[in-house]
């Protein structure tokens, strides 16, 4: 990315994973896709900048991290999950229930097709 | 390894792994599903953050594995022989700890990366892949048809050139190191990454040209 592009603010975010160039970089695509709903929530101004980095910040403070930095977009998930939470976007429990639903689909997929989660026993039931 | 990975089936056990979401993979599913259902995203939106960020960025990676064992005969060797430890030593290793095998073209074979039964990729050297990797077409066909598959990339290679498909699993992902461009012996291993293109490194490309370098 350029140095003249208009990106989000959000790459300033603490300790982000970098590239030489200065880009983010993401091991798995859970984490650009994390990254990527977060970059368009404040885009759309559902958050502000320095409430994303608060919510971030004290994710990234907690006891227990690794030492090598490899669970930042963990605490990134983390983050926003509790930012949604906070500004009522979604419950808790309703999170937590989807989140079960999407492991119940994964398992319920064959395998070499796309997960969706329709394939969910318990939601197709 | 086979040359070929042709009769894989369903039961294959490598792929076990791939219909499991661990814990943060299902929250951000969660969201995904949370905010598009709110209507605060919607997945294309995603798609065009994620293309932005990540085709530029994960590419440069493997760009930067090549070119050093292009300049660096120790570190190409090491590369040969275990190529997990040899990506890991610049920095760039897979989270859950899948194996890489590096593959090199030679004057007289060119590989080929594919998988066929779902879409495993280098993530931690190639970034995220691309539409037409995932798609069944390029699946089932780059092991059927590979010289095919290759024109339709404007490939053509000579017709004695030997083709080797490589089927990635969930444990093991392959990365292509393409041939060294004509007439680069005075380049930098930062010249020579921007000449490394991510085709190239699937094997749908060759390495640019040093008259083509942007």
């Amino acid at each position: 990315m350029s140095t003249c592009s208009t990106t989000s603010p959000l790459v300033a975010s603490a300790e982000l994973p970098k590239s030489a160039d200065g880009d983010p970089v993401f091991a798995e695509p859970w984490q650009a896709a994390a990254f990527a709903m977060t970059v368009r929530l404040h885009e759309q101004g559902v958050f502000s900048w320095s409430e994303w980095a608060e919510a971030l910040s004290a994710e990234l403070h907690k006891p227990g991290r690794k030492s090598d930095g490899s669970d930042y977009y963990d605490c990134w998930v983390a983050a926003l999950s509790h930012l949604v939470e906070q500004l009522s976007i979604t419950s808790g429990p309703e999170l937590e229930a989807l989140v079960r639903s999407w492991q119940r689909a994964a398992e319920g997929t064959p395998h070499g097709k796309p997960i969706v989660l329709e394939n969910d026993p318990l939601r197709r039931g | 390894m086979s040359e070929h990975h042709r009769g894989h089936d369903d039961d294959h056990g490598h792929h076990h792994h791939d219909n499991h979401f661990n814990d943060v993979e299902a929250r951000v599913k969660a969201l995904e599903t949370v905010l598009s259902e709110k209507g605060l995203i919607d997945l294309a939106a995603i798609d065009a953050i994620v293309d932005t960020y990540e085709t530029k960025v994960g590419p440069r990676n493997g760009a930067r594995v090549v070119a050093r064992a292009w300049s660096n005969a120790d570190f190409a060797d090491w590369l040969r022989r275990d190529a997990t430890a040899a990506i890991a030593s610049l920095g760039f290793t897979g989270r859950q700890g899948e194996h890489m095998r590096a593959v090199f073209n030679t004057p007289d074979t060119h590989n080929l990366i594919v998988c066929t039964l779902c879409s495993c990729y280098p993530w931690a050297v190639l970034g995220l892949p691309p539409v037409w990797y995932k798609a069944p077409p390029y699946r089932s066909r780059a092991v059927i048809d590979p010289r095919g598959v290759l024109a339709e990339f404007g490939l053509e290679l000579p017709v004695d050139k030997k083709i080797r498909v490589w089927d990635s699993t969930a444990e093991l992902r392959y990365l292509v190191v393409p041939e060294r461009p004509d007439g680069t012996e005075d380049f930098s291993e930062e010249a020579l990454a921007d000449l490394v293109t991510r085709d190239s490194m699937i094997g749908t490309g060759l390495a640019l040209s040093r008259q083509a370098k942007p």
